[in-house]
């Protein structure tokens, strides 16, 4: 089943085209991972699912993007709401400077949490979700930028998650971390996607065919090609999927 | 060689600049300290002692005024142009542009324009509201400029994840972005601070030289560095015109130790 459907749509920022007549089907409860070289407009896409994208001045876009069958570009839309059900982990691990409690707070906060107890509760399933309470719980009122980067982007997926969202977006999300940080968020995603829709953009296509369930190939702007991440890096059905993946270029 | 003469200079510049202030500070103290007596430091002036308490007064009000409207305006106008104006838009380079050329006027032109609209024209007199509102509009620039920088310098990135948890504009400038700028945008009201209490030619046509403690917002006083001037200026009272110095570099020295400690303290929550 769909969990968000992107059918014909263009993207411009002015006068360039980023997105050219993009369909795409995202299965909930799974990963897709979107790949291509750089600029190709995966970001923008990803960006695209959030509304992120609005923030950018000179950003047009054509088309639909339904989330749950709803259109996300309606007039009615409330865009905070929208952000809330679709999180964000963006490429560099970019936690508030407060302390870590705070940080996973923030969210809940937010959209009207004020209980202590309820906040408590909140704080320690989100980060036991992302896979760093026995970390960090001894150190809840430390200050987030004190610890590592890969425990700060683990930081970061913790706060997306304690607003409960049903999609989580990752943008390049261990392009800035270690191997041994990277293995370890891998490892999280594909438990993550029980519970959420998960899309994510990455440059590494190792991490691309080893996480993700479905594969988008970006080139340019279009998607060139998009399926089973299996059958893909098997047996790519267009030449120029097949030349990216097998690194002839990108 | 060469290296041997560059350290040179750099010792050379170093030794300058620290015993020219120590210089300053040992030649204003010698010849201040021992006038700092009983008399100047009564509470009225009279032609007996020339005492400086109505003055030191009169620069706590004039200053606590003075921030009390300008930072405020001041802060609220940086966060318009940084947070809410869109980039490229013509009535923000005209603000720009604006606070650029007024940082830039030498404050004397503050004290006529202040005596021709608020003091003549407005009929304000010579007085505390007219001295105040001068000082505004000249520290104006100052801090507008000051929580500009410090907003540009917050990383978008933390822009970015406020906005994608679902946080509203008000909620991610006030809750993030502001913290992390305070100690920039207090740096710039500490320097709004110390040109208010240095300031002689804008207040001297605005704020008037009188000597006892104003009895309203429309009544005329002088804070310590007028006062400092108007002493040194009659000739018979340059030593109390010293020992008024002393008083205001000690007012300074406070005011610079309190707002380096205060916004140390605020830099340990954020860093």
């Amino acid at each position: 089943m769909s969990k968000i459907s992107i059918k014909d749509m263009n993207l411009w920022y002015g006068d360039f085209q980023a997105l050219h007549g993009v369909s795409l089907e995202i299965p909930q409860n799974e990963i897709t991972a979107f790949i291509g070289p750089s600029g190709c407009g995966k970001s923008t896409l990803i960006k695209s699912l959030n509304r992120m994208n609005d923030l950018v001045e000179g950003c047009r876009i054509e088309g639909d993007i339904l989330l749950d069958g709803k259109d996300i570009y309606k007039s009615n839309t409330n865009v905070n709401t929208l952000r809330k059900d679709v999180g964000m982990v963006f490429q560099q691990p970019n936690p508030f400077p407060m302390s870590i409690y705070n940080n996973i707070a923030y969210g809940p906060r937010t959209h009207g949490v004020k209980d202590k107890k309820e906040l408590d509760e909140i704080v320690e399933k989100s980060l036991r979700d992302a896979a760093i309470w026995d970390e960090v719980k001894d150190d809840l009122n430390k200050n987030a930028l004190s610890i590592s980067g890969g425990q700060q982007q683990r930081i970061c997926i913790a706060r997306a998650l304690a607003v409960q969202p049903e999609v989580l977006l990752m943008d390049e999300p261990t392009s800035a971390l270690d191997p041994i940080s990277t293995a370890k968020i891998e490892e999280l995603v594909t438990e993550l996607k029980e519970k959420y829709t998960i899309v994510m953009v990455t440059h590494n296509m190792q991490q691309a065919s080893r996480v993700s369930d479905h594969t988008a190939f970006f080139f340019n702007g279009y998607i060139i090609e998009s399926g089973d991440t299996r059958k893909m890096f098997t047996n790519p059905k267009k030449k120029q999927t097949e030349d990216y993946i097998s690194g002839r270029f990108g | 060689m060469s290296s041997k003469l560059i350290r040179g200079c750099v010792y050379l510049s170093a030794a300058v600049t620290f015993a020219s202030l120590l210089f300053i500070l040992l030649y204003i103290f010698i010849n201040g300290l021992p006038h700092l007596n009983s008399d100047i430091l009564s509470w009225k002036f009279t032609t007996d002692n020339q005492s400086l308490i109505p003055s030191l007064i009169t620069t706590f009000i004039v200053l606590g005024l003075t921030l009390l409207i300008a930072t405020p305006i001041g802060v609220f106008t940086g966060f318009y142009l940084v947070e809410y104006a869109k980039r490229g838009n013509k009535v923000v380079e005209v603000i720009r542009m604006a606070t650029d050329t007024l940082a830039a006027i030498p404050s004397i032109v503050y004290g006529l324009f202040g005596m021709l609209f608020f003091v003549t024209f407005l009929g304000f007199q010579y007085s505390v509201a007219a001295g105040v509102l001068t000082s505004v509009i000249m520290v104006l620039p100052l801090i507008i400029r000051s929580t500009e920088e410090a907003l540009m310098a917050v990383n978008d990135s933390l822009r970015e994840a406020s906005f994608g948890l679902g946080a509203g504009k008000l909620r991610t400038i006030f809750r993030v972005v502001l913290p992390v700028a305070m100690p920039g945008i207090l740096s710039g009201v500490i320097l709004a601070s110390g040109r208010v209490i240095g300031e002689t030619a804008a207040l001297m046509y605005t704020l008037g030289t009188s000597s006892n403690l104003p009895s309203g917002l429309f009544s005329s006083g002088r804070t310590l560095a007028l006062h400092m001037y108007v002493l040194s200026n009659e000739g018979i009272h340059v030593n109390e015109s010293f020992a008024t110095g002393v008083v205001l570099i000690i007012f300074v020295l406070i005011v610079n130790g309190l707002s380096t400690f205060l916004s140390n303290k605020l830099a340990k929550g954020t860093k």
